[in-house]
């Protein structure tokens, strides 16, 4: 399962955010922020709390099921006047979730939180970013570990000089994603394909923003 | 015309390259006047690109600097800030100043550096930057378009001889010759058995190869390194030398251990010759060179 994986702005920044708006309608979201903990009911009326404490007057709060799904706008429809009193929407879901509500609702929206990376549970609780939606699907090479995602610079023909006992330079606790390729290789028997130089890598895939139309059948 | 560096490498003789770190700012009085201690003494100066990934003088002018004050420059470039239009195009310019040694480099995280929130670049890496150099002396660019007036370099790449895991790095090491990489400088080495072991393995390829010697400067820092540099292993006993010196030597102490180092480097030909590193103390390179019995 792959969720949006998000982390709450500091309340200085949501303040800042919210200057000159002094009454605030907040929205959860009950699906990847309610998992991370980030944007479900919890820490909306924790959220509530911390706006009220802070002088803003709260015209009211929900969690919505799914923040990104465009019939959150219509579940929202019921809370219409109190929405309408509010000066602004702080959405506690990740950044698909408020473009949602920008885009639908016609009124000023604010994010509560920053919006990571994609990431896959590899353990309960825990997420890894193993894909960037490059265009140019690699690991067909590298035994299905992405480099350009698992490897901080995104290298594509085999370790850097910062690689330190299996770790990554930036961070002793990250893998170094050219020895977790390396060993799934060596288990495979597959070494050459690390060994054949890769050429740069191409950066068209689908050029930003990606767009998609499923074809007519 | 091969490169007064080139040559130097070809004739078989030892070789010494050392390095000039650019100022931070565009007073060049320091970096000049490391360039006029040095480049009689050294075959070929490496000029730093933004080491640490920390924002400096750019190697570009540093290389520059070399070439206008007599010296012999190997200009570093790493692919942290460049895309592959910029790093083609400043391979053009360097070509045309005179300045025809380039060590090719992934170049170090960004998070490591000074401007934390940089977006970095990686591009390309250190192989492929050195395969589009060799493109590039074809007489082509990297998108397969002629090029009026083509480039002609040194090119060399770098080896952590002590890496864990060592495959992995093997790996990238060859595929760095493999596209054309002449020379090979090593991330820093103080066990020479362990490096012998190395060489070894690397004499099969067709490239030389420079020892990286880094001047220790205090315990202290040995234990740093060893902590915090990836690859680099200062032995205990050089430690307790270190730590053994008396108050106030500890240079004095790492230029022996230096010079002791390169002397036998040279005298057991381990490898094609050093490069020094002597970091943020480029005064002593002639004082190291002195101790290994080079002047
Ligand atoms: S190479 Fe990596 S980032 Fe690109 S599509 Fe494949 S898994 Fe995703
Ligand atoms: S240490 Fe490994 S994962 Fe980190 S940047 Fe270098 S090659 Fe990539």
């Amino acid at each position: 399962m792959i969720r949006s994986i998000t982390q709450q702005k500091p309340m200085e920044e949501i303040e800042h955010l919210l200057e000159g708006m002094d009454r605030i309608f907040v929205i959860g979201c009950g699906t990847c922020t309610t998992l991370t903990r980030t944007g479900g009911v919890e820490q909306v009326a924790a959220m509530a709390e911390d706006l009220s404490a802070r002088g803003k007057v709260l015209t009211g709060t929900t969690v919505v099921p799914v923040a990104c799904d465009n019939l959150a706008a219509d579940i929202l429809s019921e809370f219409g006047a109190r929405m309408n009193q509010a000066d602004a929407l702080l959405v506690m879901s990740c950044a698909y979730g408020v473009q949602t509500m920008a885009s639908q609702l016609g009124q000023m929206v604010v994010p509560a939180q920053n919006t990571l990376f994609i990431g896959k549970e590899n353990a309960a609780g825990q997420f890894n970013e193993i894909c960037t939606q490059c265009g140019t699907c690699v690991i067909g090479e590298t035994g299905g570990i992405c480099p350009v995602t698992t490897c901080h610079k995104g290298l594509v023909n085999g370790p850097c000089g910062g690689t330190n006992n299996g770790k990554c330079e930036i961070d002793s606790n990250k893998d170094c994603a050219w020895t977790m390729i390396y060993n799934r290789l060596k288990e495979l028997d597959r070494l050459d394909s690390m060994r054949t130089y890769k050429k740069p890598r191409n950066h068209l895939g689908e050029p930003g923003p990606g767009k998609f139309l499923i074809p007519a059948e | 015309m091969p490169s007064a560096f080139k040559k130097a490498l070809d004739s078989g003789k030892f070789v010494v390259t050392s390095e000039v770190a650019p100022s931070k700012g565009t007073n060049l009085e320091k970096m000049a006047h490391h360039v006029e201690l040095l480049k009689d003494k050294v075959d070929a100066m490496n000029v730093t690109d933004h080491q640490s990934s920390v924002m400096r003088f750019p190697s570009l002018g540093g290389a520059l600097l070399v070439k206008e004050n007599g010296g012999e420059p190997i200009l570093q470039m790493t692919c942290r800030d460049r895309n592959r239009l910029a790093l083609q195009a400043d391979l053009m310019f360097a070509a045309s100043r005179g300045i025809n040694n380039v060590l090719c480099l992934t170049g170090d995280s960004v998070m490591l550096g000074d401007h934390k929130e940089a977006k970095a670049v990686f591009d390309l890496d250190s192989s492929q930057l050195v395969a589009a150099v060799r493109t590039m002396e074809r007489g082509k660019d990297m998108a397969g378009n002629e090029l009026d007036g083509a480039v002609k370099f040194c090119a060399g790449a770098i080896v952590t001889p002590e890496a864990n895991p060592i495959e992995p790095q093997l790996i990238k090491f060859e595929k760095k010759i493999e596209a054309g990489a002449e020379f090979i400088q090593t991330q820093a080495v103080y066990d020479l058995d362990n490096f012998k072991k190395f060489m070894d393995y690397a004499r099969q390829f067709d490239a030389k190869i420079l020892a990286g010697v880094i001047l220790l400067t205090s315990a202290g820092m040995a234990r740093f390194m060893n902590k915090n540099v990836a690859g680099v292993m200062v032995p205990q006993n050089l430690i307790d030398e270190m730590a053994a010196a008396p108050k106030g030597g500890a240079l004095k102490k790492g230029i022996e251990i230096a010079g002791r180092m390169i002397a036998q480097i040279k005298e057991e030909q381990i490898c094609d010759g050093v490069h020094i590193m002597a970091i943020g103390k480029e005064e002593v390179v002639p004082d190291i060179m002195s101790a290994a019995g080079l002047l």
